[in-house]
């Protein structure tokens, strides 16, 4: 049986690991390559490394990351921020990235999405959105959650999975950093439109949250950050605790 | 003896990944071994192993192999004639078939007789993403994997025509063959490179052959 992946999410500006709360203010957090290896050794089932700074001459520093990481964790390996070009991903590939995720540059330029996937197939391709409700509609965000596009996300869903995306990284910037769950609504909807695997992101406070993403929320995986960096919850915690609900987890 | 482990470069993919784990693996088991990359069909001549990974649709990668001249030969005789340990992953697993189904109809490698078909997709996602269970269903191999988690993904997989060649089998909408094994040639439908320990358990039985 298909396994709901959890998967700690790293923020990693210039080499180091940082998780922003609600995108703004920057914790140190460590070194991204032992972080990566603890909880590859520890029950991920995947690692997620999002570039935060992403500026020309960082971009590099995280090619040499993803290098160092490839040489001692053995688990899937995503990494995102700052992707522009088809350069940029074969790049993250051939450092040993396993999936690129793509945000900003997907809505300025959707066609990216297919000819990323046709490239390299749809299996590396993750589309990234961050979304923020506004009114009765959940409008997607580019740059970080900085700016609103004005896109609907249930519109730009449907698009992106036509366009050849093998994967959502659905994030609430209304929930995220807020410790108080995913947004099950926001989840729900996106599982009914879409029939590739969804990410969800954005708000786990607690144990129940996971299980509320992968239950009510029908997320395929579920991505957290500062709850697994911190050590306020393991990774195996949630894991035991998802299975004892009858949700299929890789123990 | 010192193992010389060529992963075949045809321009597919996130290849740092397979050959870090197997150096892993090698080191692992204090084996010897030079784990290298390479385009060049020469280069096979003096392997004792080769490993063919494969990402993306089926038609790029055997265009890939076929680009390069002598490639496809050299890996003829080295499987063929040499009868040497060969071992495929992912759409280098699918390659070993007689056909794909993907996008039209394509002509494999034609080493283990089936075709490639597409997963049914009515009630289940594709891509098949994620860690899967495999059910072993045919002790008769020099390769033991444990029945446990690996990590998948694909759209397609490989309808064998004969079930002494399926090693082990694995779930998603259908019972599909997750590893392949015929005489020296061995495939995987999951990553074992991606597979934490109990793939890296696999890839160490592989370089034990």
């Amino acid at each position: 049986m298909l396994k709901k992946r959890i998967i700690p999410c790293l923020d990693v500006k210039d080499g180091r690991v940082v998780k922003g709360i609600n995108f703004i203010d920057l914790v140190d957090a460590g070194d991204p390559v032992e972080q990566a290896k603890f909880y590859s050794e520890n029950g991920a089932d995947e690692v997620c490394f999002l570039d935060i700074s992403a500026s020309l001459e960082e971009r590099d520093t995280m090619l040499d990351v993803l290098k160092k990481t490839a040489e001692e964790v053995f688990i899937p390996l995503t990494v995102g921020g700052g992707i522009k070009s088809i350069k940029n991903i074969k790049d993250s590939l051939m450092a040993g990235a396993d999936k690129v995720s793509i945000n900003s540059a997907a809505i300025k330029n959707p066609d990216i999405i297919k000819n990323a996937s046709e490239h390299f197939g749809n299996q590396c391709i993750v589309v990234a959105i961050d979304v923020k409700k506004i009114g009765s509609s959940w409008m997607v965000h580019s740059h970080g959650g900085t700016i609103n596009t004005n896109i609907e996300a249930f519109g730009w869903l449907e698009k992106t999975q036509n366009l050849g995306a093998g994967e959502i990284l659905l994030t609430s910037m209304d929930r995220d950093g807020t410790k108080l769950g995913f947004d099950i609504e926001l989840l729900t909807k996106a599982s009914k439109i879409l029939d590739i695997p969804l990410i969800a992101s954005g708000g786990v406070g607690k144990i129940d949250h996971f299980y509320e993403g992968a239950e009510k929320g029908q997320a395929d995986a579920l991505l957290a950050a500062s709850v697994f960096h911190f050590n306020e919850i393991s990774i195996m915690e949630v894991k035991e605790f998802l299975k004892t609900k009858n949700i299929a987890v890789r123990l | 003896m010192k193992k010389t482990i060529t992963i075949v470069d045809y321009g597919s993919g996130n290849l740092l990944s397979a050959q870090q784990s197997f150096i892993k693996a090698a080191g692992s088991i204090g084996i010897d071994a030079e784990i290298q990359i390479s385009n060049n069909p020469k280069k096979l001549e003096l392997s004792t192993h080769v490993v063919l990974p494969g990402q993306g649709a089926f038609k790029t990668c055997m265009d890939g192999i076929q680009k390069i001249p002598g490639m496809e030969d050299e890996l003829n005789q080295f499987v063929k004639i040499k009868q040497r340990p060969f071992f495929g992953i992912c759409v280098g697993m699918q390659l070993l078939a007689d056909s794909s189904e993907e996008n039209g109809n394509h002509q494999g490698l034609g080493w283990i007789e089936g075709t490639i078909k597409k997963l049914p997709g009515a009630d289940t996602k594709l891509p098949h993403m994620g860690w899967n269970s495999i059910k072993i269903v045919n002790k008769n191999s020099e390769i033991k994997p444990a029945e446990n988690d690996y990590y998948f993904v694909h759209s397609y997989y490989f309808d064998c025509t004969n079930s002494d060649n399926v090693l082990a089998e694995t779930k998603y909408a259908i019972n599909f063959p997750s590893i392949v094994n015929k005489e020296n040639v061995y495939g995987c439908q999951f990553h074992p490179e991606k597979s934490s320990n109990q793939g890296l358990n696999i890839i160490k039985d592989f370089i034990n052959l």
